[in-house]
């Protein structure tokens, strides 16, 4: 059998540099996967296909990280919409105020220097 | 299924705590606490032939442990899932003891932590899917576990003040306490903010320190130097290792792992005298007293207001002062075992409680990854 010419990880970065959040689905799991992996979790199928998510989710949990030097920041698990949960941040808004239950939606961190596009989140209105 | 009661704690020991000597290794305090568990049996190391252990600054401690100690051939577990490792051994020795795979078991733990510092004696891995958006670990993961807990259940920041409180009341009876200041409510919701709802006072101490448990089958474990304290039960969950990845931010492994060590000890949560949790984060004590029966999900928090898990409380929970009081080199579960010995062999002077016949005690390693429960009990429960 041939190596695997991708791995999950690059696939997934590939698919922010496009400004996508991708996320695995498993069709017989009928189950969404995060973090992406070569095999499905549980059942262990190997049809994971990437689906890129609507960019929607709600906050699940969330703390305020104070570090000795600089300012306070926000860090929070976010559980999107399609049924997958991932750790992030929300923007734009004061740590203190992002709050659990909140409505987020996605936006891409850009790449900087060696360290990859990731996801973060901001304030969602009414969706 | 290794059966019940089968071997026993026969020694119990901690190594130098707190902030040892300059250049002590890891493995000095391991052999240091293995000498001083084996004086407690009333064995010497000759007897030996099972090693058991885990530290976060040796690669392959087993290995060093076993070069140190000059016992070629033993019998070894070097299993590491954080901080409830020594747990998981307690049960591989038991299977390996019952097995006849070794005959005396040593489980042993050392960090120097507090001396080199937090970050050399355990260097965190890179998550791609959580580094980038830097949660101070582990205290910020556990924090997203209380900010669910208050969400869900109403959990105010004062309970959690609550568990910091009554561990310090303990600490203050236990000698070998790192910390003996009295502290109020107020003193842990007015110390510097870690990551929220968490305070310094929330959050366990940054200590040196090991030590060392013997275990030996139970027929011989009667020709030991003190009252042998015999292996009830155990159970374990490892539900995850990132805390993105937990199923449920507030219902632990630990429901499980107590389930299969109660089913084992044939027992339940009113059956026991003296509760050990591992409390690394104050928000662990309400999630583990729920979990493991001793109060329904969702009341950990309401359980532990007015002092009801301190020393004048009628339930007692940590009674060394815990993670948060008493000692916490990094990977604390192996001191909640020794605690536990010691309050069922009558030993705890100050902090004794009356009547000790059977003790829980339950690790937790990672962020809330691997939880592990034991359950030891006196001389009249086997």
């Amino acid at each position: 059998m041939p190596n695997a010419a991708t791995s999950p990880l690059t696939a997934y970065i590939e698919h922010l540099e496009q400004g996508e959040l991708a996320y695995q689905f498993s069709p017989s799991a009928n189950a969404a996967v995060f973090y992406p992996r070569v095999i499905a979790p549980r059942t262990g199928a190997d049809d994971l296909e990437w689906r890129v998510s609507q960019g929607l989710g709600t906050v699940y949990a969330t703390t305020v990280v104070h570090p000795q030097q600089g300012t306070p920041y926000n860090v929070a698990l976010i559980d999107m919409d399609e049924g997958f949960r991932l750790m992030s941040r929300v923007e734009d808004i004061a740590p203190t105020a992002v709050k659990i239950g909140m409505r987020v939606k996605f936006r891409v961190h850009p790449k900087e220097g060696d360290e990859p596009p990731y996801p973060v989140f901001t304030r969602s209105e009414g969706v | 299924m290794p059966q019940r009661g089968s071997v026993a704690i026969v020694g119990a020991a901690e190594s130098d705590l707190g902030a040892v000597a300059a250049l002590m290794s890891p493995i000095d305090l391991m052999a240091q606490g293995i000498h001083r568990a084996l004086q407690d049996a009333g064995l010497t190391l000759r007897d030996v032939d099972g090693v058991f252990c885990a530290t976060t600054q040796a690669r392959t401690s087993a290995m060093s442990l076993v070069e140190y100690l000059g016992l070629p051939g033993a019998y070894t577990d070097s299993t590491i899932v954080g901080g409830s490792s020594f747990e998981i051994h307690v049960a591989h020795a038991h299977a390996a003891l019952e097995a006849g795979l070794c005959n005396v078991a040593v489980v042993a733990y050392g960090s120097t932590q507090r001396t080199v510092g937090r970050r050399a004696a355990s260097t965190r891995e890179y998550n791609p899917y959580e580094t980038p958006f830097r949660p101070f670990l582990p205290a910020s993961a556990y924090a997203l576990a209380a900010s669910r807990h208050m969400f869900e259940f109403g959990t105010t920041r004062e309970q959690l003040a609550e568990v910091a409180v009554a561990a310090r009341e303990w600490a203050r009876l236990n000698p070998a306490a790192w910390e003996n200041k009295p502290l109020t409510i107020a003193d842990v919701l007015n110390a510097r903010p870690i990551s929220d709802p968490f305070t310094v006072r929330d959050c366990c101490l940054v200590t040196d320190g090991g030590g060392a448990i013997v275990m030996t089958r139970i027929d011989r474990a009667r020709d030991t130097a003190k009252l042998p304290v015999p292996v009830l039960g155990w159970g374990q969950c490892i539900t995850h290792a990132a805390i993105s990845s937990m199923p449920d931010l507030t219902h632990t492994g630990a429901i499980q792992s107590g389930a299969t060590a109660y089913a084992m000890a044939g027992m339940a949560p009113a059956d026991i005298d003296v509760i050990a949790l591992y409390d690394a984060f104050t928000i662990n004590t309400i999630l583990f007293l729920e979990d493991l029966g001793f109060c329904p999900k969702g009341e950990g928090g309401r359980f532990v207001e007015h002092g009801r898990i301190g020393p004048t409380g009628d339930v007692a929970v940590n009674t060394n002062g815990g993670g948060l009081s008493y000692c916490h080199p990094g990977m604390y579960g192996l001191f909640l075992l020794i605690e536990a010995v010691r309050q069922l062999r009558i030993e705890c002077g100050a902090r004794q409680v009356a009547g000790a016949e059977a003790a829980l005690v339950h690790g937790n390693g990672g962020v809330l990854s691997a939880q592990a429960t034991v359950i030891l009990g006196g001389p009249s429960t086997v």
